[in-house]
């Protein structure tokens, strides 16, 4: 079980320090992934600057949500979003040197890159965050921080699942890569702003069924004590962990059935 | 080593961009054959032929749809993280090393990916340092490096957790005079030195003639030679040339058991079978010679014979 | 004029050659155009026009922008400086062709292509699902103009930022700070009219205006008579402007080559 992160510890410590190398061409990689990250809060405050409240939402909550979607999809991101080359490996058959190898193969794919210019991301929602808690009041007890703290991990997993399971198109055409960018990146966009302000049918199909709103949204309505303006259950609050791991097995079950459509159906 | 009974594989392919139309393809038909620990080995076939799927369904990459597969003991497809330990594979056109991080850096994951001991992998990088001559750029990142080093590296890699089976897919392809001879002296030492079995698939002629004891041909999916390289030429290395340079031009000669293919002033290109002596005697007693020369049959021509007329 | 056509049609090509792409594509603009969309009537919950946009405008406005990403190529485009990078510009700078001109072809020819079938689809889908504004015939005809005058513009800057690869290694870090500013400031993350008013001026002036929010706005009938006519000369300037930087820039590039070598 250690064994796996040894190697890939050993995988982001060479990538740190090879990338270091080109100190010119890191640092506008990393002003770059700043920016365009960004740019999305930007969005944020230009829509408040014209609205005080967003529903019932006031610029200091949306950014709380922005904060912790941000920063949790910056974590998947950072530490797999290279699934994204995801296809190009299939179509020029590196594949296969993965399944030659005595390891499991979506742990090689994962431990294949690391791309630190990507931490940019978590910092500049690092930045928004304490932007956020400077201008809300939350009555913290020992409930609001577990589930505050249960809800960054389990963020980082649902999104990886469905950043996994969007992979596994490539096994079945190396074209269709981008549906999967309307599921994570569109996936942590709408996890950015509050869930009440999508239609229903919306909120069914990203919201739970790809359980985008468990990413932030449940937890934090719990920790500002805010009324849901759905309505909904508030078990829902404390469901997060529960419906990663859920992701998480489903996720791993498609990708086994991918490898074995590779295996039987050639590469 | 390798055993491989009434192996098959067969795909599905679809043609065309939106509705596509299924199209089956027998890719590998039902070969069979052995390889003994210690062989070096040469699979050669036309592009299309079935190579690359045999080595698949070899490696355990891919799973074979009908018949018996059994390498190092173990079935690759049901067994492939054992077998991986076991065996090395090195694609050509396929880069295994990571693109960005040095050479050296690359081994280090890979000692861990394998679980190489130390002072093994001590040795081994030692050894494979000093034959290879890889000190001049192992502390380079991969993606700067040249075709020939790469290979180099990649070689490497796929020998460092001492493996006892060695698979090649075009490993000398687009490398130059210089680089091909170190790879096959490379291939030869690790065989006859470590009793490593090597198989390669190759489009070089010149790796099969300098490297391979023994050479399976496969072509639409099926083994149409399986035997040493002797064994061919003697089959189909009927015709040799024999080239007689007469002391002037003159008219294609007109000899018993021979067929004039080329002439070219005093120079005249004469196929034959049988006994180069017997032939030589019949043209000296039929006219002047200067000079002349015995051509054997090259393998490209006995390939290229195998693959138009088939077996 | 024989050749430019043949280059667009390579340029059509390039794109076309991926059907499933191009579907994918569809989708992820969709997606992305409903989150936009809901996102912005909720702010006309609370008010009733913004910057002279009302509801039906933003909701119009989220579609045209979605359906133009791709024609405009808004976001990185990579092809010049990939050539550049593997080297195979040098022997593009040898023939008799300028490059500018072939990769504007292209461009043109690609367009087209993005406007037809990443295009449409999305509107179309958005007009199922929310209530739409469509332009008068006049106006529908200007939007047109502008919108091949935002293609002109958005390749302007496109070649020259392509063009950094001259002098930089990697210039990923260069193209992904391009992308974030035509982004933002045309209009296309959110329309300029939510910007504070001397900011949404600036984002006009300059180029990037010209990009996205400029053919929303002769859509969405903003803008009549004179004003249009003005818009419409502005982005036509631009696309001179910058494609006659962009030669600059090229010739800098050449001399280099030639004297230092690739």
């Amino acid at each position: 079980m250690v064994e796996p992160i040894l190697v890939w510890r050993r995988l982001v410590g060479a990538q740190i320090r090879s990338q270091l190398q080109y100190r010119a061409s890191f640092t506008l990689d990393v002003l770059g992934s700043f920016w365009i990250s960004f740019v999305d809060f930007l969005v944020v405050l230009t829509i408040f600057h014209n609205v005080s409240r967003l529903n019932t939402w006031t610029v200091h909550e949306v950014a709380l949500l922005y904060a912790l979607s941000s920063i949790t999809f910056a974590v998947t991101d950072l530490l797999i979003g290279h699934l994204d080359q995801f296809p190009q490996k299939i179509r020029d058959g590196s594949f296969d040197v993965v399944l030659v190898r005595p390891r499991g193969t979506l742990f090689q794919i994962v431990a294949s890159d690391f791309a630190t210019r990507r931490a940019a991301k978590a910092l500049q929602g690092g930045i928004v965050l304490v932007y956020a808690l400077g201008g809300v009041t939350i009555h913290w007890n020992v409930w609001r921080v577990l589930v505050l703290l249960a809800s960054l991990p389990s963020a980082v997993v649902i999104f990886a699942s469905v950043w996994v399971m969007g992979a596994c198109i490539a096994f079945w055409t190396t074209d269709g890569g981008e549906f999967t960018n309307a599921f994570t990146y569109g996936g942590t966009s709408m996890a950015q702003y509050p869930f009440d302000v999508y239609a229903r049918w919306l909120r069914r199909f990203l919201g739970y069924f790809v359980p985008l709103a468990f990413v932030c949204y449940f937890p934090v309505l719990y920790v500002l004590g805010k009324r849901d303006p759905l309505g909904l259950p508030r078990v829902l609050d404390f469901a997060s962990p529960a419906v990663a791991l859920a992701a998480a097995c489903v996720a791993g079950s498609v990708w086994r059935f991918a490898v074995r459509h590779y295996r039987s159906a050639g590469g | 080593m390798i055993e491989v009974e009434q192996l098959s594989k067969r795909f599905v392919v679809r043609r065309g961009r939106f509705r596509r139309e299924r199209h089956v393809v027998q890719a590998v038909d039902g070969i069979s054959f052995r390889v003994e620990r210690g062989e070096l080995l040469g699979y050669l076939g036309p592009n299309g032929a079935g190579k690359s799927t045999t080595i698949k369904m070899l490696t355990g990459i891919l799973v074979p749809s009908a018949g018996r597969v059994s390498v190092a003991g173990l079935d690759p497809s049901r067994r492939r993280l054992e077998l991986a330990r076991r065996i090395g594979a090195m694609f050509g056109q396929r880069v295994q090393l990571w693109w960005d991080l040095p050479l050296l850096d690359s081994f280090e994951l890979l000692r861990h990916v394998y679980k190489v001991p130390t002072d093994r992998y001590r040795t081994n990088l030692a050894r494979f340092r000093e034959v290879l001559e890889l000190d001049p750029f192992i502390q380079t990142p991969v993606r700067q490096l040249s075709l020939g080093q790469r290979i180099r590296g990649e070689l490497t890699a796929a020998m460092l957790h001492g493996p006892e089976l060695l698979f090649l897919d075009e490993p000398t392809i687009g490398l130059d005079v210089v680089a091909k001879q170190r790879v096959r002296e490379f291939l030869v030492e690790i065989n006859r030195r470590d009793g490593v079995t090597v198989m390669l698939t190759t489009h070089d002629l010149g790796d099969i003639e300098r490297l391979c004891d023994r050479l399976l041909v496969i072509d639409h999916g099926s083994l149409i030679w399986d035997g040493a390289i002797d064994q061919l030429k003697e089959r189909y290395g009927e015709e040799r040339t024999l080239i007689v340079d007469l002391e002037e031009p003159a008219a294609p000669l007109a000899v018993d058991g021979a067929r004039v293919e080329r002439v070219d002033g005093p120079r005249q290109w004469l196929r034959f079978r049988g006994s180069a002596s017997e032939l030589a005697s019949r043209v000296a007693a039929a006219t002047r010679i200067v000079d002349l020369q015995v051509q054997e049959p090259d393998i490209e021509e006995i390939v290229r014979r195998i693959y138009s007329q088939g077996v | 004029m024989r050749l430019d056509w043949e280059i667009a049609k390579r340029g059509w090509r390039r794109y076309a050659a991926y059907p499933w792409a191009t579907a994918a594509g569809v989708f992820t603009n969709t997606i992305f155009g409903l989150l936009q969309a809901y996102i912005l009537i909720a702010v006309y919950r609370h008010r009733t026009n913004v910057g002279g946009f009302d509801a039906a405008d933003a909701v119009t406005y989220v579609w045209l922008a979605q359906s133009m990403i791709m024609t405009v190529y808004v976001f990185g485009w990579w092809e010049l400086a990939l050539r550049i990078r593997d080297g195979s510009i040098a022997t593009d700078l040898l023939r008799p062709l300028d490059p500018q001109r072939y990769w504007l072809a292209y461009d043109l020819g690609r367009a087209p292509y993005h406007f037809l079938f990443r295009g449409l689809p999305p509107f179309a889908l958005g007009a199922l699902i929310f209530r739409l504004h469509f332009p008068s015939p006049l106006d529908a005809l200007a939007f047109l103009l502008s919108l091949v005058l935002a293609v002109l513009v958005s390749f302007g800057f496109r070649f020259i930022y392509n063009s950094a690869a001259f002098w930089l290694i990697d210039v990923r870090g260069v193209i992904t700070l391009a992308t974030t500013i035509v982004v933002f400031f045309s209009g296309m993350a959110i329309p300029l009219r939510f910007f504070p008013h001397v900011l949404r001026e600036v984002c006009y002036a300059l180029p990037f205006g010209s990009i996205i929010q400029t053919p929303v706005d002769v859509w969405l009938g903003k803008r009549e008579g004179f004003a249009l006519v003005g818009v419409l000369a502005l982005q036509a300037a631009w696309a001179l402007a910058l494609l006659g930087l962009g030669r600059l820039v090229l010739r800098g590039a050449t001399r280099k080559l030639v004297v230092q070598g690739g």
